[in-house]
């Protein structure tokens, strides 16, 4: 096992929204605003870690046949506890998430991980993978809501950082979404590439 | 039972609040299966065909639920009933209907995890919908991701002889496209029905 080799690819080379491509609906749908985007990742962290030490656990009790029924009834379970202690403790942001709480069941990136990693190696790898990943998916959630927050209504994490009638409204809507993880996804291409040149 | 409110919702679902491009609702197979025209179409009309009848099932699943208090389990059992849901429908059409099997087949298994069929009954459930409100959102909540995706995948069959730049190409150009679309989608925002 190698922590800082999963650390990196969590982050970098096999980050789950920027290579993997999963979990796309939470990642456009909640980054309006700081805040939102850490507890959206921090949500998914968690159910991360504990679905893939669980599965990790069961690995050789589930058969091989009903397998992603399994998986996502233990990941149902955890949600349903994420959303329950949100609710309870953190009502604003269990508000502005919605329904995105509750479709964290269906992210691809717990199944993908459970499916690829989990139901392969040991718990404690697992857990450490499920950190590292979910790492890598609240990082991109992080800056995509900043931009957003920044350029779609001119505050930071709720500080106000120039005047509103100068925000580009279109960045805090749909729209903004789409082009924002786009304009991303294309930079770290191209960022690869460089990196990739300079290496050979 | 008010006609308008059925058009309105249905309305709404196609076009001014569209699953994919305004609500961010099954973006994953969005994007995986709008490569080529056909397949986009078969995927559009299998969505449509669960999405309403995970609409009628889990209307009287949610009744039961609520009149046993355990309105907590509702995540845990609606996915169970959508995944058993397609699971029947795959062996039905298998038995019964294998030309439409045939269609539908590879889409159908990952309509389970796709989040706008798990989405459009936990809104039913938000939005206290009745029981044909709640088909009727389904329905069009699919018909609506069909046309978005049919859309999409016309776009995109032209941009494989298109040259982005090299950063753009794949993915990014895909989602700024789908971003040019939900621009021309807003357009529909402040639509309304006169009466």
């Amino acid at each position: 096992m190698n922590i800082g080799k999963q650390l990196k690819e969590g982050l970098l080379t096999q980050n789950p929204v920027l290579v993997q491509l999963l979990g796309m609906c939470s990642t456009l749908a909640i980054t309006t605003t700081v805040a939102n985007g850490i507890g959206m990742g921090l949500s998914v962290t968690i159910i991360l870690t504990l679905s893939n030490i669980f599965i990790s656990l069961l690995r050789k009790v589930i058969p091989a046949q009903v397998r992603i029924a399994a998986y996502i009834v233990v990941i149902a379970g955890f949600v349903t506890m994420v959303d329950l202690l949100l609710q309870a403790f953190f009502p604003d942001i269990a508000e502005s998430l919605g329904v995105f709480i509750p479709l964290i069941v269906v992210n691809c990136i717990i199944l993908a991980r459970a499916e690829s990693f989990a139901s392969k190696n040991r718990p404690l790898a697992a857990a450490v993978d499920g950190i590292c990943q979910g790492m890598g998916y609240t990082l991109v959630l992080v800056i995509m809501s900043a931009i957003r927050e920044l350029l779609g209504a001119g505050t930071l994490n709720g500080v106000r950082m120039f005047p509103a009638e100068y925000a580009v409204q279109m960045l805090a809507l749909p729209v903004g979404g789409f082009l924002t993880l786009g304009f991303l996804i294309a930079l770290f291409q191209w960022a690869q590439s460089k990196a990739g040149k300079g290496g050979k | 039972m008010q006609w308008t409110t059925l058009f309105d919702i249905a309305l709404g679902a196609i076009l001014v609040n569209n699953f994919i491009l305004a609500q961010f609702l099954g973006i994953c197979p969005f994007m995986g299966v709008s490569k080529k025209m056909d397949t986009a179409v078969g995927m559009g009309f299998a969505v449509i065909f669960v999405m309403g009848l995970a609409s009628a099932l889990c209307y009287p699943v949610n009744l039961l639920l609520d009149s046993l208090g355990l309105g907590y389990m509702r995540t845990v059992t609606f996915i169970l009933v959508i995944a058993a849901l397609v699971q029947f429908v795959e062996m039905f059409l298998k038995k019964s209907i294998p030309t439409l099997y045939e269609a539908l087949g590879v889409y159908l298994p990952l309509i389970t995890t796709n989040c706008a069929v798990l989405g459009v009954v936990l809104l039913n459930v938000q939005n206290s919908y009745n029981f044909i409100e709640s088909v009727v959102y389904g329905i069009t909540g699919g018909a609506g991701f069909l046309l978005a995706i049919v859309l999409f995948a016309s776009i995109r069959e032209r941009l494989e002889f298109s040259e982005p730049p090299k950063a753009f190409r794949g993915f990014p150009i895909a989602l700024v496209t789908a971003g040019l679309m939900a621009l021309c989608f807003m357009g529909f925002q402040g639509l309304q029905i006169p009466w």
